[in-house]
């Protein structure tokens, strides 16, 4: 059983400070769905006002249609997944995992059935009797998801639980997330900073900065469509240069930069004449072919290869920072430090989007 | 002779005579009570006897003292735990402007000299106590119990902030989350967490109830505890009854220092030993060849 | 005594204060809005919040606050037989103070030099005491939290505690023993030649100073050893690296760090001493002069209630006045001073 859930112009004030502005957003029963945003940008403050340890200063919490107003955490058909797990000490992993049912008055026999059933859902069976303290990271996290799922939440709340293991376990890990959501099929709310786990597990993703939500999309939408600069920058690396708006036809715009002039495709609401940004992805820019005009020229400052694909860092003539990434297939060889090269790149692949006031 | 030398002998020395300035007075008071004399003597040494021992339990005025002492001590637990528990709580609550009044309040009574807590202890309910007709109320095992614990629920309150420090709150928000009333956090997270402390502090509290003499000479009325009678024995005459009394006291406290040294060991064994199969089990789990196009999901836990 | 008005001012005044914080940190709470913290009995729940109320309500007003305010305004009273009590002749006076001063009620021509040395030689013998434990621990405290290893400091401290949890009557009937006329020591120097009458040193005080000693020394010990303890070894291998000698380093390195210790340690022993009844009791002579038995005495000697208030008061006013000292001088708060 899972449930939808709705924020309906949430604010969230602490006297002076506004953590969370105005937020609006959907979120359907059954699908993952991450908050992604930097440290600070509000997504602990606005999952924690789902989960019920903070009243909304403005607006309100529906979840399953219902208003949660003075819903207390205990109350309501959410479980949440803490940043460090928050494991009981004292109490041995049944116990962990049974104690939501502890609390509803289930039997004792019942709950260690239950326990053991779900040790066996997160690949943890055997593990009953022993204390989290005896337990690695990647274990105490399953036993945290096994926690929550005992007491058969409609929404599942995940606080950047991934962020203090190594790359190789967050991997491992993300992946059993996904799978388990899926076999489960409740709602999770995933807030996290990195925005790759954001891409991998997501149905859809809500991009936070500054106490607002930025843009909503799924994976593809929010990276290829980035709707501001903020979120052009902030998932996966981009290339950002300011100018102004020259014209915009048929969809596409020119910016006069102060590298040169390009087009790119237009971003909603751009008008000419208005600052704007134009934003290219390492990927798309390419070495431009001999004896073609190159968009624009930077010099080498670094490689770097990374296996499936060599990152170079670059320095444009004005002295902004560029960077490219080049696949297997592309010529590597021909870039050394110093090297002076061409770059070049396709219009309909970059984008241009107004600046927002403020960045 | 190298000063360094000269520094380790300076010490040696001065470990030697503190030491013995320590336990000096206490072992010739143990040997006074094998002695036979009837004043307290170590030299001559005239003859072995265990008669003071003897004496020292046909005296029914110390008996009386001791089963009050011993009945005392443990209103003053079941008194000063909870105080101080309550104390210690309120004080990780309370209103940060209020909190400097707070601690000064209830940590006065342990730089209050003992007789003056007697005192106003007694003082005060003899003249309450009357007003509400409850003077039935006034007695000695009552008033010793209510002043003793004005500062021995201090000591407790001490000891469960020590051990509030290390607390995370955020374990009670998990259970709070997961449908726990406030009420059953209190009794579920809390209170486990703070049993060792709960433990030491009736120890504390016990001990230091036992052994008080200042307030409960003024609180205790016309009963006596252990120390009073012995006040009043000292005084009158001294007899190697005493030093018997010390004898066993000493012997109880050194059992209880060699049984504390031995579960603490056991403690520290069993926890080295939980360590080490945590770090084992860690190096284990991470799983060596992963990828993100594996999802294990399918083949990981039966559909 | 059943004066309304005081009654109505010991016992309003403290729930006025209460009152007055509750209502501060309900505006403060206000103005933070419905998204701050939980009021005190939404975060405990009901049960457990009426609990915390009603202990910490009753240990800090009724065993604290209240009894010591009562026994302020009783010293002001005269000593009444209980009928008279509330009567036209129980009025506010100061013939309790006055005769500590004077000796009388009435008349103030000639000094109390009897209580009035006593007060001031107990204050001052407290002092000294103080200093003395502080020299002879003070050692001991920085090889243990300094220098010896993990398990040596271990058996010491189990070697400590034994003489702490003897009770301070044994301690001082020990004492005794040792130094009575009949006692381990006059025997050993007139066995050795070297006096022939027995020294009295009941008599002397010096019984009743060394043993005073004796009974804190440990009291000293405890918080002087943590707060050497938690001090960080490197510091000292680095005065010592840029050539600072050994006295140095303790003056000024150690013991400024571990002021907190000594402030806790030196109130506590001072508040003992000064206020020590089974000590003079047992290790005084005749004429020993030691203030607390004094206010003992006027309880259950002369039966003067208001009286022993009032001395009692004068005792509290010393240590109080000794604490504030500490403070001041080693710039110490109160919460670095209760272990």
């Amino acid at each position: 059983m899972s449930a939808d859930v709705d924020l309906d112009h949430v604010t969230i004030r602490f006297g002076g400070f506004t953590a969370v502005k105005n937020v609006t957003l959907k979120i359907n029963g059954g699908e993952f769905f991450s908050i992604l945003g930097p440290s600070g940008c509000g997504k602990t403050t606005l999952l924690r006002t789902i989960s019920g340890f903070v009243e909304p200063t403005e607006g309100r919490v529906l979840i399953g249609g219902q208003d949660m107003a003075g819903i207390g955490s205990n109350k309501r058909p959410t479980a949440l997944i803490f940043q460090n797990l928050a494991l009981f000490p004292l109490m041995s992993v049944a116990d962990n995992i049974g104690y939501g049912l502890r609390v509803r008055g289930v039997p004792k026999a019942e709950r260690r059935r239950k326990a053991e059933e779900l040790l066996a859902l997160v690949a943890l069976p055997g593990q009953a009797d022993k204390k989290p303290s005896e337990l690695s990271g990647g274990q105490k996290q399953r036993v945290a998801v096994a926690r929550a799922l005992a007491v058969e939440p409609k929404v599942l709340l995940l606080d950047e639980p991934l962020s203090a293991l190594d790359l190789r376990l967050r991997q491992h890990m993300r992946a059993e997330l996904r799978a388990i959501q899926k076999r489960v099929g409740i709602t999770f709310i995933y807030i996290t900073h990195d925005q790759g786990e954001a891409l991998t597990m997501s149905d859809r993703i809500a991009v936070m900065n500054h106490g607002q939500v930025e843009q909503v999309g799924d994976g593809r939408a929010v990276y290829e469509n980035p709707t501001t600069p903020f979120v052009a920058s902030f998932v996966g690396e981009n290339n950002g240069l300011t100018g102004t708006v020259g014209g915009i036809r048929n969809g596409l715009a020119t910016i006069d930069t102060a590298l040169g002039q390009f087009h790119g495709r237009a971003g909603s609401d751009l008008n000419a004449g208005e600052p704007a940004t134009l934003f290219i992805r390492p990927e798309v820019l390419r070495i431009a072919a001999s004896g073609a005009t190159p968009e624009l020229t930077a010099e080498v400052e670094g490689t770097a290869f990374e296996g499936s694909f060599t990152h170079v860092a670059l320095r444009a003539s004005n002295g902004q920072a560029l960077t490219m990434t080049l696949g297997r297939d592309a010529d590597a060889g021909a870039i050394g430090v110093g090297a002076k090269i061409g770059l070049a790149f396709s219009g309909s692949e970059a984008l241009i989007l107004r600046s927002t006031t403020g960045l | 002779m190298s000063s360094r030398l000269i520094g380790r002998l300076l010490l040696g020395f001065y470990l030697v005579l503190f030491f013995a300035f320590l336990f000096g007075p206490l072992l010739i008071m143990g040997i006074t009570a094998f002695n036979t004399p009837s004043y307290p003597q170590v030299w001559p040494f005239e003859g072995f006897t265990l008669n003071w021992f003897d004496r020292l339990f046909a005296d029914r005025s110390l008996m009386e003292g001791l089963n009050n002492s011993f009945l005392i001590g443990a209103f003053v637990v079941l008194l000063s735990v909870p105080l101080g528990l309550a104390g210690a709580i309120v004080m990780t609550q309370v209103y940060s402007r209020a909190r400097g009044l707070y601690y000064l309040v209830v940590v006065s009574p342990v730089l209050t000299p003992g007789v003056i807590i007697g005192i106003s202890t007694v003082i005060f309910w003899k003249d309450v106590t009357q007003w509400t007709g409850a003077q039935s109320l006034f007695n000695g095992i009552l008033l010793a119990t209510l002043g003793q614990a004005t500062f021995i629920s201090a000591y407790c309150m001490l000891i469960f902030l020590s051990r509030l420090q290390r607390y995370d709150r955020v374990q009670e928000e998990a259970a709070l989350d997961l449908g726990a009333s406030r009420t059953q956090v209190f009794f579920d997270i809390l209170l486990p967490f703070l049993r060792p402390a709960i433990f030491s502090a009736a120890v504390i509290a016990f001990l230091s109830s036992f052994e008080n003499y200042n307030t409960t000479t003024f609180a205790i009325l016309a009963n006596k505890t252990l120390t009073t009678v012995l006040a009043g024995r000292v005084r009158q005459g001294m007899t190697p009854a005493i030093s018997a009394l010390a004898v066993i006291i000493i012997a109880i406290t050194v059992a209880g220092a060699i049984l504390y040294e031995i579960v603490k060991a056991a403690e520290l064994r069993k926890e080295t030993a939980r360590e080490r199969a945590a770090v084992q089990g860690e190096t284990a789990q991470t799983p060596a060849n992963v990828s993100t196009a594996q999802h294990h999901a399918g083949a990981a836990y039966p559909l | 005594m059943t004066n309304p008005v005081t009654i109505a001012a010991i016992f309003l005044g403290p729930l006025l204060v209460t009152l007055f914080f509750v209502l501060l940190s309900k505006a403060e709470r206000r103005r933070l809005g419905p998204s701050g913290e939980p009021g005190f009995f939404q975060r405990n729940g009901a049960p457990v919040a009426i609990f915390l109320l009603a202990a910490v309500g009753f240990w800090a007003l009724f065993l604290i606050v209240f009894p010591q305010l009562y026994m302020i305004d009783y010293s002001f009273h005269p000593k009444l037989p209980q009928i008279k009590r509330g009567g036209p002749d129980d009025v506010y006076t100061l013939e309790n103070y006055r005769y500590f001063l004077f000796g009388s009620t009435r008349d103030t021509s000639h000094w109390n030099t009897t209580h009035l040395y006593a007060f001031w030689i107990t204050i001052f013998v407290s002092v000294l005491i103080t200093i003395a434990n502080f020299a002879i621990c003070y050692p001991l405290a920085f090889y243990m939290g300094q220098v010896a290893r993990p398990g040596v400091v271990l058996r010491l401290m189990l070697l400590l505690i034994i003489p702490y949890w003897i009770n301070e009557i044994l301690r001082a009937f020990a004492f005794r023993v040792m130094m009575g006329t009949g006692g381990v020591i006059n025997n050993i120097l007139m066995a050795t030649g070297l006096i022939h009458d027995p020294i009295d040193f009941l008599g002397l005080d010096v019984a009743l100073y060394s043993g005073l000693t004796y009974a804190y020394l440990l009291i000293m010990m405890f918080p002087l050893y943590n707060a050497i303890e938690s001090l960080d070894r490197n510091q000292i291998e680095a005065a010592r690296d840029l050539g600072a000698p050994w006295w140095h380093i303790h003056l000024f390195v150690v013991m400024p760090y571990a002021k907190p210790g000594i402030a806790s340690g030196a109130t506590l022993v001072f508040m003992l001493c000064a206020g020590a009844l089974a000590a003079p009791l047992i290790l005084g002579g005749p004429k020993t002069l030691w203030f607390t038995p004094i206010v003992y005495d006027r309880f259950f000697q002369a039966f003067n209630w208001p009286q022993g208030a009032a001395y009692a008061l004068i005792l509290l006013s010393a240590c109080m006045a000794f604490v504030l000292l500490v403070m001041r001088l080693f710039k110490v708060r109160l919460s670095e001073i209760a272990r």
